[in-house]
């Protein structure tokens, strides 16, 4: 896996907030047509780390190097025009809105003119080309959103945030309170974004066996650090168990 | 060769009365067709009833009441869409043509008058929409000051009395006193609200900011631009309208508008289908519930029912028709899933 080429480097960052800690010195790295699986409790960092990566906070300390060059990143459209994209678990979709006005929210398609009218119909093919290619299957591009299952919006909201020119997936716990079935379907859309190769995928997850069968490598985050890292093809289930309940036990005996 | 023209055509007329079927189930789908059924069945009904309902003289009056509700509710479709109310905006109906009578006072020609009037509409607005998303002023509260504020201000600088509105006959007539004239402007303006709503980004993100506020904001839309600008445009509408009703009138009156004209194109937005916790709504279905609330009062006065229990019989109206339509709308969105 480190044949592939660096898409982000993250080194120390560290982050407070006020009296609070929230990163003790992080370090990780993203390449391209890899999945990092970012496990980890509630209040372990991960979030944070997200935040920072996606240039919604900057970090207290730390270096970022994106496509090999330094930057600060000042704000989330700046992430953006550097190629980083992040499906947060709200997903920032518009029930009554149509799937392909959500695809395009903001970044519309329209006439030429003084009054730049909504190319509606412009915006209907190319969100049907857009889900095609990433093997979306939904009935009709002009179902409004409140009218599809949790599995779908998300493939919906992934479909968006890979659309542009992005290089950096970033995706906060896409199979959250999702069945078997539809979390199958992520994990597909997952596995093919992989396959596209310019892509450097990092998820947020929890459930230990589904984050070893996708991501190539996983980290573990506990107290604002991180505490082990593995290409997932040499851990297991029991492993990564046992490393948490240490952890949880110590916690209990303090 | 001529059994197979018969068949081909017998295929076109069976084909065309399925698009027909087609598109009148497209129509029972969309959101504004419960209320256009009420609006024909009350319009049927108060026919057959009264044979003075559908005469010339009685359309004129009611599309008359109907323009008037049905510019404001064109406003408050935007404002409710984008998760805003504006209760002041019927004082502003008040205030905008005394505005306008003094500028023209003062000496300065009677459209510039009218467009000044209209710029401080739009100043009330802008003053709504900041203190509404800057301070983080709930808009019911915010607009419930500025409802006896500036009624408040009107009662103060036209000493409460009412006043001739000024200019020509001719201008008046354009402006709304010729007969059809006002519902033609409110036509108008539904037309270019209902582009601006469906046809353009502003109305795109309009029904975004309402319906996910933090997830517009995440997509970089700013929400509290669309939020102002959407108080403006229901201030200035609704200043237009009280100029439109000052030339159809021919008088200026310090207590014209106010909280009934308001809630009752609130009452037009809503029976039309704009949910008042935001993010749907179309300003068609506005003007359809104009016209059913106009239709109902007219229908009631032509019956001849007691002014006692006119509004008595209107509010069961509103709820019993407002009832049928969410119910209905329950059943559309049921039958339409898939």
């Amino acid at each position: 896996m480190s044949g592939h080429p660096e898409a982000l480097r993250a080194e120390n960052i560290v982050k407070r907030f006020g009296q609070v800690t929230a990163l003790e010195g992080v370090s990780i790295s993203m390449r391209q047509g890899e999945i990092l699986g970012i496990l980890g409790d509630n209040g372990a960092g991960k979030s944070t780390l997200m935040k920072i990566i996606t240039g919604f906070q900057p970090p207290t300390s730390g270096r970022l190097i994106i496509g090999g060059q330094e930057v600060a990143l000042r704000s989330v459209d700046h992430a953006r025009e550097l190629g980083i994209e992040c499906v947060y678990q709200d997903l920032a979709l518009v029930g009554g809105l149509s799937i392909y006005h959500n695809l395009f929210l903001n970044r519309e398609i329209t006439y030429k003119g003084p009054f730049r009218l909504l190319n509606n119909e412009a915006m209907r093919q190319a969100a049907i080309e857009r889900l095609g290619e990433i093997g979306v299957n939904i009935p009709s591009v002009d179902l409004e959103v409140e009218r599809l299952s949790g599995g779908q919006r998300q493939a919906i909201a992934v479909a968006r945030a890979v659309g542009g020119a992005s290089r950096i997936l970033l995706l906060d716990e896409p199979l959250a309170a999702m069945g078997a079935r539809e979390a199958g379907a992520i994990i597909d859309l997952i596995l093919r974004l992989k396959q596209r190769g310019d892509l450097a995928i990092a998820m947020i997850m929890h459930n230990y066996a589904q984050t070893l069968d996708i991501a190539d490598r996983i980290i573990l985050m506990q107290r604002g650090r991180i505490t082990y890292e593995k290409e997932s093809a040499a851990t297991s289930v029991q492993e990564l168990m046992d490393i948490v309940r240490r952890e949880y036990r110590a916690m209990r005996a303090a | 060769m001529r059994g197979d023209q018969g068949l081909l055509r017998a295929r076109d007329v069976s084909s065309m009365r399925r698009a027909v079927w087609d598109q009148f189930h497209a129509f029972l789908r969309t959101r504004e067709a419960s209320i256009v059924i009420v609006a024909v069945v009350l319009v049927i009904y108060f026919e057959v009833t009264n044979s003075n309902f559908l005469t010339n003289a009685n359309l004129q009056t009611l599309s008359q009441t109907i323009a008037a509700w049905t510019i404001i509710a064109c406003g408050e479709t935007m404002l409710l869409i984008c998760g805003e109310i504006d209760l002041s905006v019927g004082q502003v109906f008040a205030l905008a043509p005394f505005i306008m009578y003094f500028a023209h006072d003062a000496g300065i020609p009677l459209v510039l008058a009218l467009l000044l009037a209209l710029a401080a509409s739009g100043v009330i607005g802008l003053i709504n929409g900041t203190i509404t998303v800057r301070l983080g002023v709930p808009s019911f509260v915010t607009t419930l000051g500025m409802f006896y504020l500036i009624n408040g201000l009107t009662l103060t600088i036209s000493h409460g009395s009412p006043v001739e509105t000024p200019g020509s006959p001719e201008f008046a007539a354009v402006m709304g006193a010729e007969g059809y004239a006002e519902i033609a402007w409110a036509i108008a303006i539904v037309i270019v609200m209902h582009i601006v709503l469906r046809h353009t980004r502003w109305g795109l993100h309009t029904v975004a900011t309402g319906g996910n506020l933090l997830g517009a904001s995440e997509a970089g839309i700013n929400t509290n631009r669309i939020k102002t600008g959407n108080f403006v445009l229901t201030s200035v509408l609704g200043g237009f309208t009280g100029i439109l009703e000052a030339f159809r009138i021919g008088s200026t009156d310090p207590l014209a508008g106010g909280s009934n004209i308001m809630f009752l194109a609130v009452a037009a937005a809503v029976i039309g289908g704009t949910a008042l916790a935001g993010g749907a709504g179309t300003i068609v279905g506005g003007f359809v519930g104009a016209i059913v609330l106009g239709v109902l009062r007219d229908g009631f006065t032509l019956e001849g029912i007691n002014a006692f229990t006119f509004d008595l019989i209107i509010g069961a109206g509103i709820l019993v028709t407002m009832l049928s339509n969410i119910h209905l709308g329950r059943l559309r969105q049921l039958g339409g899933r898939s």
